[in-house]
């Protein structure tokens, strides 16, 4: 008898536990709390709100009745220094800028099935248009679009639109990563140094445009500099990033650029003499002296203008992919307001006034991706990939190779001063 | 590709594991088998980094860690112990409780990533100049890297020769033996529990502090927990070998990111050249080996020569039967 007790007060102690860790991990907040955020802008003012459901462990927010309800779903947390709080940031422009709308988030969402579960939550709660912010929220999102065709699906990457209510959305950022290799390039030829470093997340097409627009831009500034890459296989684990970063910077890299979400390019810099980082998608994440710049992502009027639209009901959904004069992308030191990082400064004149140029023309609408990936381009096997006088198209940019859509040359290649194999698909 | 990098930096990496390995020695030398090290470890790193930021001071933030650690173990000691449940399921609960708390108190602290001080890195002067050795175990490494030097003998030391140590055996091997000789079991076995805890909230605070300084909630010890548990068995309950394992294992993590690079290796075409896939393949390595050190450990025979103690996981019930 004295067992069955026993064993009732432990199931008691087991259920509690689960309990306490079902009720928090990755808690969904509505709107930031004051004092706490780490956003430049005021903090929207606190909702009540009702006990919020759950689904998968995540909490799962509410709407507010008589608004407009945007609900963002994140890869990590809405503090995680990159992608995510560029998002973040992006919701509480939103927030502020437009009247009648009310925002949400949900953070730390797996990509595969287990967002399908929180894209569906939030559908049957209510919420009006929902912005799914990873690459592998895609087939999900597409799902779930099909079985509510009154609410909008904005997926951000990816390639796929069903052009009723469920679109895909991205923009130029190859451009920012086209200056921020000159940067690089320049910096490592000041200093007599001829190795840069790249952080590689998964092999696809997007990652191989960056570093290649990267690499571009390195060769215009430095012609014998070498890019070397580390494959990480993860968008987002700091740990690895860190390492993967000491793993290029021991192998003699004098600039290394993340393609991750966290700063760990530049914190490890930091933690060397004389080597440098160069941090991606949130504006705030270029914060030590040795980070050189980040091209990162302004999603704030991105995200108003489709609201807007949306709301207005002209916005027609398909494969969005915004140009750098929209002003949703930037390159930190280099727009209005901003100030160079020490390390770019002190470079020679004549490479910042090409850096300048290029981000004027850019901004002004006369120079784009199609201008980076402009012939003649030769990849490192020697192969003319783009001849001169060619351009690729957005076809070409989208994905590794024809026939998939119109496309004549593909992204599967590496420019010829990268000193990677490219991997197998 | 540098090999004594990739060596140094195991010596760093693997020190977090040792931490935790030989806490789980511990424990399970006194027959109390506890898997919720990862939870326990996330704890230490979430506890370090928040007291640390609060008080600007990193060796606080090190004490707060094990103490924290150390009394999370005690829920796990009290349903393994007095109410003598599975130890496998308790210890899972565990894990889920003490990943739970981390990440609701962990709210917040990942932004603080350049603020909170670090645990400071030295070289040893002299020793840094022996060749090879010097560079790899000597040079730029974190302080608790070299406490973990000093710790590994001593807890060997511990175990093996000293009274306090036999102890620690008997109750593991054959608590009702070391009953009527008067030792006191239960007493034992709580404190045992919690010197693991005490370690895994180290292992834990090591990580946030120092080797991979920050809070990523449940990236930040990302499974190093289970790679701990697994140690203990391809350590056969050893702290030595646990040492010479955890920086092994160190080592394949780094080594993953840098075989990469170059395209030969001893003049051999290398197979990890730029390839992205086969770096899955290193670092599911530690957990083959783990696995293998099952299958072994799996006969009578082989469970007695590689050192698994006699009792383990099995709860004590004075007077109910013989072991």
């Amino acid at each position: 008898m004295k067992k069955k007790s026993l064993w009732l007060a432990i199931s008691l102690m087991l259920i509690a536990a689960f309990v306490f860790t079902a009720c928090q991990p990755a808690p969904a907040t509505e709107a930031p709390k004051e004092g706490e955020t780490v956003s430049e802008e005021a903090a929207p003012a606190e909702e009540e709100q009702a006990a919020p459901a759950e689904e998968g462990g995540l909490q799962i927010p509410e709407i507010e009745d008589g608004k407009f309800n945007v609900a963002f779903v994140m890869l990590s947390t809405h503090d995680d220094g990159g992608w995510s709080q560029a998002q973040y940031d992006g919701m509480n422009y939103l927030q502020e800028n437009v009247d009648g709308v009310h925002t949400a988030y949900v953070e730390s969402v797996a990509e595969g099935a287990d967002s399908e579960q929180v894209f569906r939550a939030l559908s049957r709660k209510g919420f009006d248009l929902i912005f799914g912010g990873s690459f592998g929220y895609m087939d999900s999102m597409e799902v779930v679009a099909e079985e509510f065709p009154d609410i909008g699906y904005i997926h951000i990457s990816g390639y796929k639109s069903n052009t009723t209510n469920f679109g895909n959305m991205f923009g130029e950022m190859e451009v920012m990563k086209y200056m921020a290799g000159m940067i690089a390039g320049s910096r490592a030829k000041a200093d007599g140094e001829t190795i840069i470093g790249g952080m590689a997340t998964f092999p696809i097409p997007e990652e191989f445009r960056l570093f290649n627009a990267y690499a571009l831009g390195i060769q215009k500034t430095c012609p014998e500099c070498t890019l070397d890459i580390r494959w990480i296989n993860t968008w987002h684990d700091p740990i690895i990033e860190r390492e993967a970063a000491d793993s290029l910077f021991d192998a003699g890299a004098h600039v290394v650029m993340t393609g991750a979400d966290t700063p760990a390019s530049a914190l490890a810099a930091a933690d060397r003499e004389g080597v440098y980082g160069i941090t991606y998608d949130w504006s705030g994440s270029c914060t030590v002296p040795e980070c050189l710049t980040a091209p990162y992502w302004n999603w704030g009027p991105v995200f108003t203008e489709i609201t807007e639209e949306v709301m207005a009901g002209t916005y027609e959904y398909g494969w969005q992919y915004f140009d750098a004069s929209t002003g949703g992308v930037g390159l930190y030191g280099f727009m209005e307001g901003q100030e160079m990082q020490p390390g770019v400064a002190s470079l020679p004149e004549e490479d910042l006034q090409l850096v300048k140029d290029t981000m004027a023309a850019a901004l002004a609408g006369e120079f784009n991706r199609f201008d980076v990936f402009a012939g003649p381009i030769i990849d490192n096997q020697g192969n003319v990939v783009v001849p001169e006088g060619e351009r690729m198209t957005q076809g070409d940019i989208d994905q590794f190779a024809p026939p998939l859509g119109e496309a004549t040359y593909g992204m599967y290649w590496w420019n010829q001063n990268i000193t990677a194999e490219l991997p197998d698909l | 590709m540098d090999w004594l990098i990739i060596l140094a930096s195991g010596v760093a990496t693997g020190t977090v594991l040792l931490y935790a390995t030989v806490g789980e020695i511990f424990s399970e030398r006194s027959g109390v088998l506890n898997l919720g090290v990862e939870g326990m470890m996330l704890l230490g790193a979430m506890s370090a980094y928040k007291a640390t930021a609060a008080t600007n001071d990193p060796w606080i933030g090190l004490l707060v860690a094990m103490l924290a650690a150390g009394l999370v173990s005690q829920v796990h000691a009290f349903i393994a112990i007095t109410l003598q449940a599975d130890q496998v399921i308790s210890g899972l609960a565990l894990n889920f409780l003490a990943t739970g708390i981390s990440l609701v108190f962990g709210e917040g602290l990942t932004s603080l990533r350049d603020v909170v001080p670090q645990l400071p890195k030295l070289t040893l002067p002299l020793l840094d100049r022996i060749p090879v050795l010097g560079r790899i175990f000597f040079t730029n490494q974190s302080i608790m890297v070299y406490i973990g030097y000093l710790f590994v003998p001593l807890a060997w030391y511990y175990i093996n020769r000293t009274r306090p140590g036999m102890h620690l055996r008997a109750v593991g091997e054959y608590p009702a033996a070391a009953d009527t000789l008067g030792i006191r079991v239960y007493f034992l076995r709580y404190m045992y529990v919690f010197v693991g805890g005490l370690l895994a909230g180290l292992a834990g605070a090591t990580i946030s502090l120092s080797i991979s300084p920050g809070w990523f909630g449940s990236l930040t010890t990302s499974g190093q927990g289970w790679i701990a548990i697994g140690l203990v068995i391809f350590a056969q309950w050893n702290p030595v070998q646990a040492a010479f394992g955890a920086f092994t294992f160190g080592a394949l993590r780094r080594l993953v990111l840098d075989i990469q690079g170059p395209s030969t290796i001893l003049g051999l075409a290398n197979p990890f050249f730029y390839n992205t896939y086969y770096g899955f393949f290193l670092k599911m390595l530690p957990y083959a080996f783990t696995v293998i050190f099952l299958v072994i450990g799996s006969r009578e025979a082989n469970r007695k020569r590689i050192g698994t103690p006699a009792a383990l996981g099995l709860p004590y019930i004075r007077g109910q039967r013989g072991l």
